[in-house]
């Protein structure tokens, strides 16, 4: 009984929160990777795509809901999801078109597109701000809880429980599916090999007749999507912030460089292993070794490897470690 | 020739600009501008010298100014004698077993001892450094932050003269710098940026919560001034007599004053800086390193030991950088760790050296001058093209009151288009690099 305790409390606080949060980041690091194995650039800016594609289900979330719509239990945002998917897609062909294009055609060096995205950085974090402003919005409405705390209390007899947030599945689903359409279309579908060519060997693809704007567009498109995907899911889970996405760019490059850059599966396991490392050094383990030691052992003091103000700093020290220890990542980056 | 008059020509246009503001606006917000102007080119030249001479992208600008402001604190803040009594033992004792132990864990990596074993030595000595200084720390910490929270709270400084804080808050910008270095320089251009970006967060949030320090997100107010205070002039005779015999505002011309005492203290510090970096970037030096910035590959065949030379100049540019923290903290009076953010420091720097041109110094002069100007200047221009943009909407339309509140946020936006336009059309910035 105490045993099964100390995993409820576990699962409340660091199972659930890191699988949710893990699969915001994954989202986040698969467009990083993808953009990094194709398009051959760390795009700084893909926080802030994140944060537009998530500004533009809100604002579409707000008319719908001036018109009554609403999808019953589900948060409405959902319902405007591939609209918003739509628009940071055409937003990504923009700068793909007015910025990223001419460098590609000069064969400029990878730096300059790093440069060249902090400046669509600036650029979207400006309009962003200028459109919603730099204040918290949260819009997340329909059921909560699909079964609270009390609720599992009451269920299963125990002392501890857990709750399950509406946001929190919807997210961890979500990501299942995504990532799994993704695996099969890169490894079974023509286009997503053709995509992998174009990774692993520019020019013999382009002798093979593969078609590069195709590529990079289709690229964009993915990317812009997950993007979409993740700043929307994060906004429901947590609350929408603008400045928040230039904090997460740090886990979210941390995520796909300890899984190893430019490979879709380091890129889901580094977003997970970022998201529970950090939860299972600043949690606070004195109520679980209370169940778990015998009483006399109990423990004085929080039992707290580090405080949580320091939760960003955790992804920062993994992404160190793996920088020097193992500079290739967990899986062996740099094509997919 | 022809570079002395383009650099005159752009130099006076910026200066034509301060003017005008001084005339449009006030000849205080002018100076204000200006100062910050100065501190900004102070940063860009740190930046540059890391960027322009060597290719080092360091995105880790933030942290170095924030630890600038941190000696600013530590130098000229008065010690509080009962917080030292109440915790300073403790921490002293803490700051010895966190030298002690990383003696050990040199000692232990330059040691022969076979790789197993260190691998099992370095965690034993870092688990056990961390176990002692929970013991010793965090009950002194506790009660250092416990003694009047509201007012205190935290251990003081040295109570010396703020300006010698220029000169630590660099030694402090640059011993980091070498830890840093030693880790992070070997990776790869972008690998770089990404790490050097996560040290700068990691530093603020020791900054934002370490309040025993830096009394954390409460802010540290009322650093002494190198220069005197408005309200002293404004009541010592001689001044009051210089203002009555040229009939000068008493008020307006004090602060007039404070502000060009900082200027003369600035524009010192920024001209030496200028010179020695000239200097430096014409000497066997500068050439060598932009030697090793071409072609590393070939400046390694010559002997070069590019490693080391990269540390060096990532430690000079950091130093740079803590100079140009530690002289805003002393301009604005006080540290607030909360108004480090990346897009403001790190990424703004960049954008100043990028358009003044890269490897130039002249060039993060102006970059320094002109994008800060735009930076303050944005927010009215913004505010005035929105409200001729929407002047055709009525006063109470939502969208119009919407888009006046946004519209300081433009600055952004300028920045981003500056930056992409610069990259695109002029890579080479204001003043290209010289052969």
């Amino acid at each position: 009984m105490d045993f099964l305790n100390a995993l409820a409390l576990i699962t409340n606080y660091i199972l659930l929160p890191g699988f949710t949060y893990g699969s915001q980041l994954a989202l986040g690091a698969l467009g990083v990777t993808l953009i990094y194995a194709v398009l051959r650039f760390s795009n700084f800016a893909h926080g802030e795509l994140m944060s537009f594609g998530a500004m533009i289900c809100i604002l579409f979330t707000w008319l719908g809901q001036s018109y009554g719509v609403n999808f019953g239990v589900l948060p409405t945002a959902l319902i405007f999801l591939p609209i918003a998917i739509g628009f940071t897609t055409l937003y990504c062909f923009f700068i793909e078109k007015f910025v990223f294009a001419y460098y590609r055609r000069k064969k400029s060096d990878p730096i300059i597109f790093l440069i060249a995205s902090i400046g669509v950085m600036f650029f979207t974090a400006g309009l962003i701000r200028f459109i919603i402003g730099p204040s918290d919005q949260n819009f997340n409405d329909g059921v909560r809880f699909i079964f609270n705390v009390r609720e599992f209390k009451a269920f299963t007899g125990l002392d501890e429980g857990f709750g399950l947030k509406t946001s929190q599945a919807i997210t961890i689903l979500t990501t299942i599916i995504l990532c799994s359409i993704l695996f099969v279309f890169l490894n079974k579908t023509r286009t997503g090999k053709s995509m992998r060519a174009f990774s692993d060997n520019e020019d013999l693809a382009l002798l093979s007749g593969i078609d590069p704007n195709k590529v990079v567009l289709l690229t964009w498109v993915i990317a812009g999507g997950l993007a979409t995907f993740a700043g929307v899911l994060y906004g429901l889970d947590k609350i929408y912030k603008p400045f928040i996405f230039l904090q997460m760019l740090l886990p979210i490059f941390s995520a796909a460089i300890v899984g190893g850059v430019g490979n879709p599966i380091g890129a889901v396991v580094g977003g997970y292993v970022i998201a529970l490392s950090e939860l299972f050094v600043t949690f606070a383990y004195r109520k679980v070794l209370a169940y778990l030691l015998p009483e006399s052992m109990e423990p004085a003091g929080m039992m707290q490897f580090l405080s949580t103000d320091y939760k960003f700093a955790v992804s920062f020290i993994i992404l160190v470690i793996v920088l020097i220890v193992r500079p290739t990542g967990i899986f062996r980056g740099k094509t997919i | 020739m022809n570079d002395v008059v383009r650099r005159s020509l752009v130099f006076s246009t910026f200066a034509v600009a301060i003017v005008f503001i001084g005339f449009l606006q006030s000849w205080n917000v002018a100076l204000g501008i200006f100062n910050l102007c100065l501190i900004s080119a102070t940063m860009a030249l740190g930046v540059n010298i890391q960027l322009g001479y060597a290719g080092i992208f360091n995105a880790g600008v933030m942290g170095f100014a924030a630890l600038g402001g941190l000696s600013a604190v530590i130098i000229s803040y008065k010690p509080v004698s009962e917080t030292i009594s109440l915790g300073g033992l403790g921490i002293l004792i803490c700051i010895l077993i966190l030298l002690l132990g990383s003696v050990l864990g040199v000692i232990v990596y330059k040691s022969n001892l076979s790789q197993a074993y260190k691998k099992i030595l370095f965690p034993l000595i870092i688990i056990f450094v961390l176990l002692l200084l929970n013991l010793i720390g965090a009950p002194a910490v506790e009660r250092i932050e416990a003694f009047e929270p509201a007012a205190s709270g935290f251990l003081g400084g040295f109570g010396l003269p703020i300006i010698l804080s220029w000169i630590v808050g660099g030694v402090i910008a640059g011993l980091v710098a070498y830890l840093i270095g030693k880790i992070t320089l070997g990776l790869r251009s972008d690998y770089l940026a990404i790490a050097t970006l996560g040290i700068a967060e990691v530093i603020i949030y020791i900054l934002k919560n370490e309040d025993w320090l830096t009394r954390g997100v409460k802010n540290v107010n009322g650093l002494p001034r190198p220069v005197p205070y408005e309200i002293d002039l404004q009541e010592s005779t001689w001044f009051i007599e210089l203002c009555q015999n040229f009939g000068f505002p008493l008020v307006e011309t004090s602060s007039i004053v404070v502000k060009l005492s900082y200027c003369f203290l600035f524009s010192i510090v920024v001209l030496t800086l200028f010179i020695l970096s000239e200097v430096a970037l014409k000497s066997p030096w500068g050439r060598m390193m932009r030697a090793i910035r071409d072609n590393e590959i070939s400046a390694r065949a010559m002997g070069k030991n590019v490693k080391a030379r990269h540390l060096e100049i990532f430690i000079l540019g950091s130093a740079i950088i803590g100079l140009a923290g530690a002289m805003l903290t002393t301009l604005e009076g006080q540290f607030t760790p909360t108004t480090y953010q990346p897009l403001r420091f790190t990424f703004t720097v960049w954008v100043m050296v990028i358009i003044g041109g890269t490897g130039n110094n002249y060039g993060s002069l102006i970059g320094g001058f002109l994008v800060w100007f735009l930076w303050v200047e944005a927010e009215p221009l913004g505010l005035y093209l929105v409200e001729l943009i929407t002047s055709p909407l009525s006063e109470t339309n939502l969208l119009r009151i919407q888009l006046i509140t946004n519209a300081a946020h433009m600055r952004y936006m300028m920045m981003g288009l500056l930056l992409l336009l610069v990259l695109r059309f002029a890579p080479k910035g204001i003043f290209p690099e010289g052969r």
